[in-house]
């Protein structure tokens, strides 16, 4: 029997999500890299402002500007502290949860996950009020460490992201552990492979993916860091406003100065890609061996 | 027996990690303006929290009832919408054999690396041309689309539908998206309630679309809400109570949603990390 292909249903699924992917994903990428090639000229000091192509001026700006490269390098430097430390510890606390050496783990489950349930934004308040020296809990720490001092402000923050993301990267790498169907365990257990044994050669392996996928978001989340250091700006004067490269996007935007702002945007989607297609490529390679 | 203890106890110090912060600010969401800064930040003082709720539903003509909405407008309708779209794309990119199939994918697939901060900018100055900025629109609409879903979608409708059952659904003369909407959607569910949460969470937790669009406070969604006060703290020391306040109501609904859908979640959400 041959059939028509349905083309009006294909259509009828496709069509919807891929207008507004169009809309609001691939308009504004284009919309941002024409903007970054453009400058705006002025007759006169006070004269009306206009746009005229500007190749790539804004660019040269962007590599010639000292605190955004500052901005890159300290979350770069975040990432590569805060990501393992997190991803470890989701990671070793589901391998807990599935070791069965853990009783009430519904209970574990779910209080790991409810930080979660915590925006961002109120995440970083709430940490804020912590760390402040005279509304802490923890006054013994803070008043021998100022968390919100110049040299502590960074993992400070890193601890709100840590707090709020692992247990639902551990929830990830626990499904993928619940996956693992029983009849590996049994040749394992027959070859005479304990616990750790079994963690380190078996599990760990065959939740790779899973633990790929979470570091890849956690790539793209950590230069993307914004709500914590922007809601930090009210509680430390040490968080500046080009800390982060998101916040310089913003607030170049805001002063304003569209064109240099797309230019930013546009550096930072491209490392943010490049980043996490390097990790996935190498990733994949170290897979193959 | 020693590994067993070792490992509850990691599990307790865990959970007190997780959880201290939460019960802090419940008690101190309990207490008084004057008992806050006075009394034991982990223990109960005058249990005032009847009050304090009461002043953050007045305060300013009810504004965070409207945030509390807001929110709930915003994340609720987009992520119910957004996952249907996602779903039927995902659904088609992996049932029907079409010309362009893998390049649709491959260019979706992308839009999951692209971070949504880069996009805020250029769709603020695109919204701003039409003179769209500063409306509910300007932060719903963007908040529609979900790649990341499109990509579970495929996975699971390749996983889940098979395509003798498609075959039979067809012979018996049902439509194309009559079987999807009957048929497919129902083997899928798991995996749409997972695409559902991730994409609830994303938008309820999105601040710098809302921040860069919206001037007007009536429409600012509840974590932009609680942001702006908790800026003008110095200058109104009384909205420190209501930040507090308001911190612990507005994590209420994403609690209650984790509750209500975790049975039908939880055996979806490993799957689009295995495959």
């Amino acid at each position: 029997m041959t059939r028509k292909k349905p083309v009006s249903a294909i259509l009828f699924f496709v069509l919807p999500f891929g207008l507004l992917f169009i809309a609001f994903y691939l308009a504004p990428i284009g919309y941002a890299i024409k903007q970054s090639l453009y400058k705006v000229t002025r007759t006169g000091t006070f004269g009306p402002a206009h746009e005229v192509f500007g190749g790539f001026e804004q660019y040269r700006r962007v590599f010639q500007n000292g605190p955004f490269w500052e901005s890159v390098g300290r979350v770069l430097l975040f990432g590569v502290v805060q990501v393992p430390v997190m991803l470890g510890l989701a990671l070793v606390l589901a391998l807990l949860l599935d070791s069965g050496l853990v009783k009430g783990r519904a209970f574990f489950r779910l209080a790991f996950f409810v930080p979660y349930a915590v925006p961002g934004v109120v995440a970083a308040i709430m940490w804020g009020f912590l760390y402040s020296p005279n509304l802490s809990p923890f006054t013994a720490v803070t008043k021998t460490w100022d968390l919100l001092s110049a040299d502590l402000v960074l993992w400070a923050m890193a601890n709100v992201v840590t707090w709020v993301y692992v247990g639902y990267n551990m929830l990830i790498i626990y499904s993928a552990l619940l996956a693992i169907p029983q009849e590996v365990y049994e040749a394992a257990k027959l070859d005479g492979a304990g616990p750790i044994r079994t963690a380190w050669s078996i599990k760990i392996p065959l939740v790779m993916p899973a633990i790929v996928l979470t570091t890849v978001f956690s790539i793209i989340g950590t230069l993307q860091l914004l709500a914590e250091p922007q809601v930090f700006r009210t509680f430390s004067s040490a968080v500046s406003s080009t800390y982060t490269p998101n916040l310089t996007v913003y607030s170049t935007s805001s002063i304003p100065n569209f064109n240099l702002a797309a230019a930013f945007s546009v550096v930072l989607a491209l490392a943010t890609c490049l980043l996490s297609f390097t990790f996935l490529k190498i990733t994949q390679r170290g897979g193959e061996k | 027996m020693k590994s067993k203890s070792a490992a509850m106890a990691i599990m307790g110090i865990c959970t007190l990690y997780f959880l201290v912060p939460i019960w802090w600010l419940f008690v101190g969401a309990t207490k008084s303006r004057s008992d806050f800064g006075n009394t034991a930040p982990l223990w109960f003082a005058h249990f005032n929290l009847g009050s304090n709720l009461s002043e953050l539903f007045h305060y300013r003509d009810g504004v965070f009832l409207r945030w509390m909405l807001n929110s709930i407008l915003y994340t609720g309708g987009a992520a119910l919408l957004g996952t249907v779209l996602a779903a039927m794309c995902g659904y088609a990119l992996a049932k029907y054999n079409f010309p362009g199939r893998e390049a649709i994918f491959n260019i979706v697939l992308g839009g999951v690396l692209v971070p949504a901060t880069a996009l805020a900018l250029p769709l603020f100055l695109i919204f701003s041309q039409l003179n769209a900025t500063n409306t509910f629109w300007s932060v719903f609409l963007p908040s529609l689309v979900n790649p990341f879903g499109v990509y579970l979608a495929r996975i699971y409708a390749t996983a889940s539908v098979p395509d003798e059952l498609l075959e039979a659904a067809r012979l018996d003369g049902s439509g194309e998206v009559r079987t999807f909407f009957t048929v497919s959607t129902k083997l899928m569910f798991p995996a749409l309630v997972t695409i559902f949460l991730f994409h609830f969470v994303a938008v309820w937790n999105n601040f710098l679309l809302p921040l860069i669009m919206l001037g007007n406070e009536r429409l600012f969604p509840v974590t932009l809400g609680l942001y702006s006060w908790n800026t003008q703290v110095n200058q109104l020391p009384q909205l420190r109570m209501l930040v507090l306040t308001g911190a612990l109501v507005s994590i209420i609904p994403l609690v209650v949603a984790f509750l209500f859908l975790q049975r039908f979640w939880r055996s979806g959400l490993g799957s689009g990390a295995v495959k």
